[in-house]
């Protein structure tokens, strides 16, 4: 053991010295080559976005190493990240109190940036004519674990609609749309009937309810935006006139100012107050608030530019802790009503 | 060079043994996680339960439904594949021209060379929108279009085999036939083909367990709903696309969900395997032998 331990320390040595002559200012400030890594982990719903930005970095910054995201889930990101084994948790959902309570206990900071907006969209087939509105209760009824094989009629969810089967579509169980889905239609995360088409492929569901004139199926409304001619958008009415009245249709302006409830979320990365003091990370941060072209390109949908004006100084500020006080997944909420709590 | 000949023994062994090896391996794969998937779920609510939804939140583990879509799609399969494979069986082996056979064989063969994939976006693409056209309350994804397609793809393995087992039968009996008075007709109904019959039998129940296994179309055109029907215009989902629907999305391994594909293709292989055993069973029972 003793023997080897030499040419290792000689390897070690050559190495730092390699990296600290040669390597760019980026590298020098963040110390040895292998802590410029920038580590990312947490929800499916924001990898898209995450990943990429992280090619971008990774095409502007050869020197550096492209930064890796990982798909731990939202609830799976913030384990790593508050036992400090990441720098940057993606999450579909605000910190949750049992999170924020194990940051502070093993003494990790963090600074939640909003970047991006998710809408879900309820398609029909473009020769349903009847599904021109739909309400929440009615989703619930449709989609709730006792509709299973029960609820099997358009005419069962609202009378004035035809007696004719009704063929259910929707995103995987695995994926975060299912998730926000189930919680925002049936109230509870992951509950749902399970006599649908299930598919983490969205193609599929974009393909089973265009040439299905009886399908009505939800999807990531950046789905439907390049599928328009093939799928109908249907209107939601969530039965609270205080956030526009009566039934909204989705788009990335409904979604923007909050009108379009309870289908649509604000998605956020929360990085570490230790990593927001490397350049290298402030460099890659900085590109969620530049390069927003990249959001609308994975499907999401921009915020405005005062919520990134916002967020960007909220960073610069390094100001910590969350923006959400009771902190977990909430239906209907919207970043600017959080600004104006705010300031 | 005996040692020489002692070498070129060995390689041809190892040869033999990487396939059986392998075969090995996929048993071995199949039963340890079939094994650890039945310690958590009863075998007779595997079997005979009528629900299967492994990936929800309250989980049933009943494999009917993939079961009576995989049958369900086979059988129109056979259905499409049987009767026109054996009447071109029939028309190549005993009617067809010798220049017309030397001809038309391989391009029914190309059939069998199509990727099934091209399979899958045909029957999803083209025939199910035709088949719309009849029947309007027919849902995008269903297992008659790829069950038709299926069937087509499979129809050179029934013409092909079949006609092979007729081509063996001894033209002695023909010509006894038909110096006995009987027609062309007759002779091929009557004589040809249940001499041949073992092999045409073992040819459909290859083709059977081809159906059985086949993957890429109904992933592609069936859906992915499980559901215990016999009604072939409803989205059904079969064993083999279930396995493919999990192994797509990111299912944890080594969880119970991940298990379920293993039960799956356990269940799978036993049915093909059991066709197959039937099909060599048949052959040998039912040869008819021709000095």
């Amino acid at each position: 053991m003793r023997q080897s331990l030499l040419p290792a320390l000689l390897a070690a040595l050559i190495t730092l010295t390699v990296a600290c002559g040669g390597g760019t200012p980026a590298q020098q400030d963040g110390g040895a080559a292998p802590e410029a890594l920038i580590t990312l982990d947490g929800s499916s719903t924001v990898f898209p976005i995450a990943e990429a930005v992280a090619e971008e970095y990774g095409k502007a910054h050869p020197d550096v190493r492209t930064p890796t995201v990982g798909i731990s889930g939202t609830g799976g990101g913030f384990q790593k990240f508050c036992r400090g084994e990441t720098d940057i948790s993606n999450a579909s959902r605000p910190i949750r109190p049992a999170e924020i309570e194990a940051c502070k206990t093993a003494g990790i900071a963090y600074i939640e940036i909003p970047i991006a907006y998710d809408g879900l969209a309820i398609v029909v087939n473009p020769k349903n004519t009847w599904a021109t509105t739909i309400t929440v209760a009615e989703l619930k009824t449709l989609w709730a674990p006792e509709a299973q094989g029960k609820v099997m009629r358009w005419n069962q969810v609202r009378a004035s609609w035809p007696n004719r089967d009704i063929r259910l579509f929707g995103a995987g169980v695995d994926s975060g749309t299912y998730d926000y889905f189930t919680e925002a239609t049936v109230g509870k995360e992951g509950a749902s009937r399970g006599d649908f088409t299930s598919s983490e492929d969205d193609n599929v569901i974009v393909q089973g309810v265009s040439s299905d004139e009886l399908a009505l199926g939800f999807l990531p409304l950046a789905y439907v935006e390049s599928n328009r001619e093939r799928l109908k958008l249907v209107p939601v009415e969530d039965g609270k006139p205080d956030n526009g009245a009566g039934p909204i249709t989705p788009s990335a302006e409904t979604v923007r100012n909050g009108t379009y409830q309870p289908l649509s979320r604000p998605l956020f990365v929360y990085v570490s107050r230790k990593a927001a003091d490397r350049p290298e990370v402030q460099t890659f941060v900085e590109m969620f608030f530049s390069r927003t072209d990249l959001i609308q390109e994975v499907g999401y949908i921009e915020l405005t530019p005062q919520i990134y004006d916002m967020a960007r100084k909220h960073f610069a500020d390094r100001r910590t802790g969350t923006a959400f006080g009771e902190g977990g997944s909430q239906v209907g909420m919207t970043l600017e009503a959080l600004l104006a709590r705010e300031q | 060079m005996k040692r020489f000949e002692f070498l070129i023994e060995w390689a041809l062994f190892l040869c033999a043994l990487l396939s059986i090896g392998t075969t090995a391996g996929i048993i071995l794969v199949l039963a340890v996680e079939t094994f650890a998937f039945l310690r958590e779920v009863p075998i007779t609510d595997f079997l005979f339960g009528t629900e299967w939804t492994p990936l929800f939140a309250t989980p049933s583990f009943g494999v009917l439904p993939l079961v009576s879509g995989t049958v369900l799609v086979s059988a129109i399969a056979m259905l499409v594949a049987l009767p026109c494979g054996l009447l071109s069986a029939i028309y190549l082996s005993e009617y067809a021209d010798h220049r017309v056979r030397r001809m038309i064989k391989p391009i029914l063969e190309i059939l069998a060379g199509v990727p099934t994939v091209v399979y899958g976006y045909f029957a999803l693409l083209f025939v199910t929108p035709l088949l719309q056209r009849l029947l309007p309350d027919l849902a995008g994804f269903n297992a008659l279009g790829p069950g038709i397609v299926m069937g087509i793809m499979i129809l050179p393995l029934v013409s092909s085999l079949s006609e092979d087992a007729m081509q063996a039968v001894p033209r002695s009996l023909r010509e006894g036939s038909y110096a006995l008075g009987a027609t062309k007709m007759q002779t091929s109904l009557r004589v040809v083909l249940p001499a041949a019959f073992s092999g045409i039998t073992a040819a459909c129940i290859l083709a059977a367990s081809r159906a059985v296994g086949e993957t890429m179309i109904v992933a592609i055109a069936a859906g992915q709903q499980p559901r215990l029907t016999w009604n072939p215009t409803l989205p059904v989902e079969t064993m083999t696309a279930y396995i493919v629907q999990v192994s797509l999305g990111d299912t944890p391994q080594g969880t119970l969900e991940y298990r379920t594909i293993f039960a799956v293709g356990m269940l799978l292989f036993t049915g093909t395997f059991l066709l197959n055993l039937v099909s060599a069973w048949l052959r040998e029972r039912f040869r008819e032998e021709y000095a």
